[in-house]
């Protein structure tokens, strides 16, 4: 067989274990594992672990509306570089992907750029202003799974249960940005010790955690899929586990920055450390990466979020909420975390794409699968200073960090490479 | 000292040698000609992003008295209306033939960034509800002044602790010091974490009063940016405001402070404000020459 790429020496996650085995692509699907073919291109995975392509559940790629902080084109550039092969981008564009030929528009953005599949999730309410639902039905037939109404939560109860029910027929994911408005207005960082010392006004763990409380009674009553975005404490973590633990479907998501950072951050007041929800304490931090390792939490999401240059060169208050995150996740999580690679694939990339329902992605290295992959040196260190993202507001700048995407593989074509031949 | 952003930036040697230049320079302002020709030809740059009339006067009396030049900034009058960043101003500033900026800004840090961008020294004239680094320091003149020393002295500050930039520059500069800080506030103006501060808490300032030497009453302000903290103006007057019959509750060679601007009857009733004890005016007083000696410090030593 002439195959168009092989990928040689590497740890590659397959159906059947991890094994050192090489791959080879053929007609944008995996064409064999092991053997010897000859091929078009050689990737050389020595020392690296090669699994399905990672899936993020969570990102802001600005487009439509806001195209001077990014755009599908870089978004998906940027997704490429951090071994992403496929993106769940938010609904809060300008406007708000609040009906279904607007979720269109953005996936065959995605098809025309061809650098990962990108999908959208639809906002719960029109405009994402919490007052009447949106076109949930023309979203969910225009391929949306994931419903949210990210930036801000669904306050009003009554709407989100009407939500809830018609989305748990569908069979559908209401995601929650949960942040209770009262508790955080007003505030710029983790309500603690460090926000006291610099007179910056605090949001309490508790704004996260009234309103996952709030959810999951509202969960239990509708039996819809339930899934808390961007965890950040302790708190939160055992409201989900109670909840789990009484057999509700619920999921959870942690950002590679609340895996990496505690407050103490804050303390130089660099806006590249401002985002919601907070940095939290040490021991939320902790509890976060106890809860990705064992499982309680399902999934590593970016909420990459870029914001340009001139509108983060401003005071710490002034400044935008949220940091960039796809090309450091992989490596910002291995430096945090030391996860196996069963578990780097499950929270990266398997239980992402199960979340998200994308078919085609997540799948552990079989025959006959499309080649979604990534080859990721868990042990190689670098530096982040440069990003393909159209910003630059990344808190790893600068970081050293363990773990190097080598190459990235999308539908058999490669995407990223720093190893090719 | 390069700037002076935090009174956490200086030891207890600096603040002293601060304090000892500020008296020198007291002594400069009662002369017939009350003017020094130090900084003749230096420009210092007063940007007050926030509405501010005796700090601002002060930093230019100050500036005067070196013999330095003011270039003085107001957003109300500006480009920044036209919406003009702070850092293009900074910039613009000092392209203009600025020294020193003084930077007075709504917002916790401004003065750092600001001292991130320009090449020349920054004061922090005061940056949200964090620091206000002259303010401590002149009011550590006015103690010492009074007392001699600032070791052992009680202090009891009242007010809304948790959204004031005084209170924290004075705990740090006052502890520094030696002396002990108590805060006396109802829980919701006190910061939520204590744990960084070296002070004790008091929900009544009438059981403190009897054993404090210094009462030192902040302004307080029915709302803060996201609304109100204060039931009414009225009933925090009741319970935490100085008047006649608490100052006699005061040890008799106590005083007392403000930093201006006063609300007379909510803070302090106007014959409190009015007495001997009183140490306001010095403190005004003691603004200018403290702000010399920081501008000199900064500007002197080239």
């Amino acid at each position: 067989m002439n195959s168009e790429l092989a990928i040689r020496n590497g740890t590659v996650l397959t159906a059947d274990g991890v094994a050192e085995i090489d791959l080879f692509v053929k007609d944008g699907r995996i064409a064999s594992i092991g053997g010897d073919h000859d091929s078009h291109t050689t990737i050389d995975a020595n020392g690296a672990w090669v699994g399905p392509g990672l899936v993020d559940l969570h990102c802001h790629l600005r487009e439509p509306g806001e195209e001077w902080k990014e755009d599908i084109a870089s978004g998906s550039a940027a997704a490429a570089a951090g071994g992403f092969t496929a993106l769940v981008a938010m609904p809060n564009t300008k406007p708000a992907i609040d009906s279904g030929h607007l979720a269109c528009f953005i996936t065959e953005r995605g098809r025309q750029v061809g650098l990962c599949q990108i999908a959208t999730a639809g906002a719960i309410t029109m405009a994402r202003d919490g007052k009447a639902l949106s076109h949930l039905d023309e979203l969910w037939e225009a391929g949306v799974r994931i419903f949210t109404d990210d930036g801000a939560s669904v306050a009003d109860a009554g709407l989100l249960r009407l939500a809830m029910e018609y989305l748990a027929e569908r069979g559908a994911v209401v995601a929650q940005h949960a942040e209770d408005q009262g508790l955080s207005l007003g505030g710029q960082m983790h309500e603690g010790a460090i926000s006291s010392l610099l007179g910056l006004r605090g949001i309490p763990a508790l704004a996260e955690e009234l309103v996952v409380a709030r959810d999951l009674a509202l969960a239990r009553l509708t039996g819809v899929r339930y899934h808390v975005q961007h965890i950040s404490s302790r708190g939160t973590l055992d409201l989900i586990s109670d909840a789990r633990a009484q057999g509700l479907p619920v999921t959870s998501e942690v950002t590679p920055h609340h895996l990496a950072f505690d407050d103490e951050r804050v303390m130089a007041l660099d806006p590249a450390f401002k985002m919601y929800p907070p940095l939290r304490a040490a021991s939320d931090r902790e509890a976060l990466v106890a809860g990705l390792s064992d499982g309680s939490i399902d999934v590593v999401a970016t909420d990459h979020a870029p914001h340009a240059p001139f509108e983060t060169e401003v005071t710490f208050a002034e400044a935008p909420r949220g940091v960039i995150g796809l090309e450091s996740a992989a490596s910002a999580v291995m430096t945090a975390c030391s996860l196996p690679i069963e578990t780097f694939f499950a929270r990266m990339s398997i239980s992402p794409a199960q979340i998200a329902q994308l078919e085609n992605q997540g799948r552990r290295v079989a025959t006959g699968i499309l080649a979604n992959l990534v080859v990721f040196d868990p042990e190689r260190t670098w530096t982040p200073d440069r990003f393909r993202s159209r910003s630059e507001n990344s808190p790893f700048r600068g970081e050293a960090l363990r773990g190097m995407v080598l190459a990235t593989i999308y539908e058999g074509r490669v995407t990223h490479s720093l190893v090719k031949s | 000292m390069k700037h002076l952003l935090s009174i956490s930036d200086l030891d207890r040697a600096e603040i002293e040698d601060l304090l000892t230049l500020a008296a020198e320079f007291s002594s400069v302002l009662e002369r017939d000609i009350p003017k020094v020709p130090t900084l003749r030809g230096r420009t210092i740059a007063t940007v007050f992003f926030e509405a501010s009339t005796r700090t601002r006067l002060s930093f230019e009396r100050a500036a005067k008295a070196l013999s330095a030049d003011v270039m003085s900034f107001a957003p109300g009058t500006s480009s920044v209306t036209k919406g003009e960043s702070l850092k293009d101003t900074v910039l613009t500033l000092e392209a203009t033939g600025a020294d020193l900026f003084v930077v007075r800004h709504e917002s916790v840090g401004a003065a750092a960034r600001v001292a991130g961008w320009v090449n020349g020294p920054v004061i922090n004239g005061g940056d949200g509800a964090h620091q206000h680094p002259t303010q401590a320091l002149l009011d550590a003149l006015t103690l010492r002044q009074r007392f001699g020393k600032l070791d052992g002295l009680k202090v009891g500050i009242v007010g809304d602790i948790a959204n004031s930039r005084v209170a924290r520059s004075n705990i740090d500069a006052f502890t520094k010091l030696g002396a002990q800080v108590e805060l006396i506030a109802p829980s919701p103006l006190l910061p939520v974490d204590l744990s960084a501060f070296p002070v004790t808490v008091s929900g009544s300032l009438e059981d403190s009063l009897p054993h404090l030497d210094v009462v030192y009453l902040l302004r307080v302000q029915i709302e803060r940016g996201s609304g109100p903290i204060l039931p009414s103006l009225a009933e925090y007057g009741l319970r935490f405001g100085m008047n006649r019959q608490r100052l006699q509750m005061l040890p008799a060679d106590a005083v007392v402070m403000h930093p201006g601007p006063i609300n007379r009857g909510v803070e302090i009733t106007a014959d409190v404000a009015d007495d001997p004890r009183s140490l306001v005016l010095d403190q005004v007083q003691n603004g200018v020459s403290t702000r010399m000696a920081v501008i000199f410090r900064l500007l002197g030593a080239s």
